[in-house]
């Protein structure tokens, strides 16, 4: 029985180098495409351009437009008195947010310590305008600091020894704000999911369509030596891989990697078994290449969705946050940040480890016994 | 080669173009399984991403890390306790206990207080707060900062202790999607998305599969002209793809409200020809390709990939590094994207969209003109 695992093995082997086709599906294509969505794969919000609608025209409304500009994020793109080329602008995409600042805004400060003032966001990508939004509140909130010092100066001197306290504010773990810190791991554990669980399912599908499934089924092998065969070089060619697309992470976008790489290794094992599990069971459900396919692009759209790859889970519904505890790319793009960019341990990481062992075994083992009473 | 008058071929190659789609449609209609994965995937899609993907920020763990709590600290807690944003997790009295929290991820924003901050305050001092985000997630890092940064700011105010200051209060319009529901902005991209798989991927895919078997050489010493042979093997497909649109913009008008602000029939129109790109590169790349598996990792790697990733589907195009921004001019979906949100969000019209429908009309110009070109009798 081993000695024809070995020769299966090998055959796999050779059938994988000997099509270039293949070759380039498995090592190519998923690294290539490392590097170049890691450059795409950014939510960064740089510069957005500013269409300023002063209707005060005076050096309080100059002093808050100018800063805006003075701290880069925003970039006046026009300015005008009236709102309408605002409106204008918004609407044909030539400015992202539009500032109002309504006439007697320098004489209502002075006068009552307060004035409103508007701020217009183009909306349709509503986590870009949640961001502009905090940093256009940031830069007027400072504003009013200085302009509420200059104001008592000029006033009295009273209060000159109020206490104050004084907040400052940190943002741990990625300072630089790089996104590809955050999204080059994610994007690397995408990567080999669509590889492992996508050539897994085609490999067995294409036996199946070619009529060489049934030839082996009537040799004297066993169907587990055959499955053993089939999966055990995509597991090895998937951790390849993953150690791969690590280094690139590492010394071509310069993410940190802080823990142990040992915890990965662990995870990455854990994790494919999952995925070539899942391959597996598509291709007991399907008949030929094209559905087989489809059937993983589906699933592996779902998994993508509630992995927080994109959008953070935590922010989903309370039912779908359930739901994604049986997302095993979760678990593991949580691991995989957590020891790259925060330096976890076995200590921290437990809790991921623990789903990714389960779901790795329980996915495998389905599918196996899916596909033994197929085969039988 | 062909001596048949041409008055005689015109109406039999119409009849013949015709009974080969009947075949084609057969087939399609056939394969129930395939079928119903077209039919239904892209609702399943629409349905998950409108129920659970949110891009607004909600149940923040905050921790307030207090050395000496007493009632001013107290306060702070509650603040975040009733803000509706924050889950507040129990204060701690050491930083230790954060550095650990944060790192296994059960601490989304730590609010650091001084030890003695009530008597420095009472003394006249300058006591220090620190907000610290977990900012793996740089977007997602600074809004969560943003948001705690000003319960603390509420609560300096009222100890009497924020820097004089006037209240310069913006009020916020958000344009064009005014509760921020990202299915609004999703809908769009997922037509492209489902269009693109539609055609270039199962174009190319059952041509190959004809090529792999050897049908194709069947097809091309029929009567039917390789022209013919395309037509027929598109078209059922095109029929397909608009159907997926229609049903995916009345399940997300009817669930989830996505508006219509344009004309629909100028984003049928458009859809149409977006799909005849698609189905152009998915000739082409049949064409080139000699196996289903290759013309699949072409499909996948030159249709799929550039229209999700390239495209403004998830990561906004102006936030790309320039050359990338460059290549994503070449990607069809980018353009289609454009017109989509431009007339569903915005109620753009004609004479805001002209430009980018011309782009897609050139584009299929020239893909067309390659596909036909690679097609025609090229066989060994």
């Amino acid at each position: 029985m081993l000695r024809s695992l070995r020769v299966l093995l090998l055959k796999e082997f050779l059938q994988i180098r000997r099509d270039p086709v293949i070759l380039g599906l498995l090592f190519i294509m998923p690294l290539l495409q490392l590097v170049v969505l890691a450059n795409a794969a950014t939510f960064e919000v740089k510069t957005s351009r500013l269409w300023v609608v002063d209707q005060d025209r005076s050096a309080a409304s100059g002093a808050l437009v100018q800063r805006f500009t003075a701290t880069g994020r925003f970039d006046v793109v026009g300015y005008t008195m009236t709102a309408d080329p605002g409106d204008e602008a918004l609407l044909d995409g030539a400015a992202s947010a539009v500032l109002v600042i309504p006439s007697n805004f320098a004489r209502d400060l002075q006068r009552d310590g307060a004035a409103p003032l508007q701020l217009v966001l183009n909306a349709e990508n509503g986590a870009e305008a949640g961001v502009i939004q905090s940093y256009a509140a940031e830069i007027v909130s400072r504003y009013a600091v200085e302009a509420g010092a200059s104001r008592r100066s000029i006033g009295a001197s009273a209060g000159a020894l109020r206490p104050v306290i004084d907040v400052r504010t940190r943002n741990r773990y990625n300072p630089g704000m790089d996104y590809s810190y955050f999204m080059v791991p994610g994007i690397l554990v995408q990567l080999i999911t669509l590889i492992g669980t996508l050539m897994t399912a085609l490999n067995i599908v294409r036996e199946k369509e070619n009529g060489t499934l049934e030839q082996l089924n009537v040799t004297p092998m066993r169907p587990a030596v055959f499955l053993a065969a089939k999966l055990l070089p995509l597991w090895i060619i998937s951790m390849g891989e993953f150690v791969a697309g690590i280094l690139i992470a590492v010394f071509l976008f310069n993410v940190p990697l802080l823990g142990s790489p040992l915890v990965m290794l662990v995870g990455a094992a854990l994790f494919l078994l999952a995925a070539l599990g899942l391959g597996l069971w598509v291709s007991t459900v399907t008949e030929t290449q094209q559905q087989a396919l489809f059937v993983t692009f589906s699933l592996i759209m779902v998994y993508l969705l509630m992995s927080g790859l994109f959008t953070p889970v935590r922010a989903m519904p309370d039912w779908v946050r359930m739901l994604a505890q049986l997302n095993p790319m979760m678990h593991f793009i949580e691991l995989v940040r957590a020891v790259m960019l925060k330096g976890a341990g076995w200590a921290d990481v437990w809790r991921q480890l623990l789903p990714l062992a389960g779901l790795g075994f329980g996915v495998l083992a389905l599918s196996v016994s899916r596909y033994h009473k197929r085969t039988d | 080669m062909n001596t048949t008058p041409t008055h005689r071929t015109a109406p039999s190659s119409w009849r013949t173009l015709g009974a080969f789609m009947g075949k084609e449609v057969r087939h399609l209609l056939r394969d129930r399984q395939t079928l119903l994965i077209l039919l239904l995937l892209p609702l399943a899609q629409l349905l998950l991403f409108g129920f659970a993907v949110r891009t607004d920020i909600r149940a923040v763990r905050v921790l307030v890390v207090a050395p000496e709590p007493d009632a001013t600290t107290s306060a702070l807690q509650d603040r975040f306790a009733h803000s509706g944003r924050f889950e507040l997790l129990p204060t701690t009295s050491s930083i230790d206990s954060l550095d650990v929290l944060m790192r296994r991820g059960m601490v989304d924003v730590a609010v650091v207080l001084e030890p003695g901050l009530a008597s420095a305050l009472r003394s006249g001092g300058t006591p220090q707060v620190l907000v610290v985000a977990d900012g793996s997630d740089p977007n997602t890092g600074t809004t969560m900062r943003t948001y705690a940064t000003a319960v603390v700011r509420d609560w300096q105010q009222s100890l009497g202790a924020a820097p004089a200051s006037v209240r310069i209060e913006p009020r916020l319009r958000m344009r064009f999607n005014p509760t921020l529901e990202s299915v609004n902005l999703f809908v769009p991209g997922l037509i492209a998305l489902i269009l693109t798989m539609v055609t270039s991927l199962m174009t190319a895919i059952s041509l190959a599969r004809e090529k792999e078997r050897g049908t194709f050489e069947l097809l091309l010493v029929s009567p039917l002209r390789p022209w013919q042979i395309i037509v027929g093997k598109v078209l059922p497909y095109l029929g397909l793809a608009m159907a997926n649109v229609i049903t995916v913009l009345l399940a997300a008008r009817m669930v989830f409200d996505v508006p219509m602000r344009g004309s629909a029939v100028l984003l049928l129109s458009s859809a149409t020809l977006f799909s005849l790109v698609g189905l152009a590169l998915g000739v082409l790349i049949a064409a080139v390709t000699s196996s289903q598996l290759a013309a699949m990792l072409a499909a996948l790697g030159g249709t799929m990939l550039p229209n999700v990733m390239l495209s403004g589907l998830i990561f906004p195009v102006a936030s790309m590094p320039a050359p990338m921004q460059v290549v994503s001019h070449l990607v069809p979906a980018r353009w289609f994207i454009e017109i989509a949100r431009g007339i569903m969000l915005k109620g753009s019209g004609l004479e805001l969209l002209w430009p980018p429908l011309t782009i897609l009309a050139a584009m299929l110009l020239v893909l067309l003109t390659l596909a036909i070109r690679r097609t025609s009798p090229r066989l060994a």
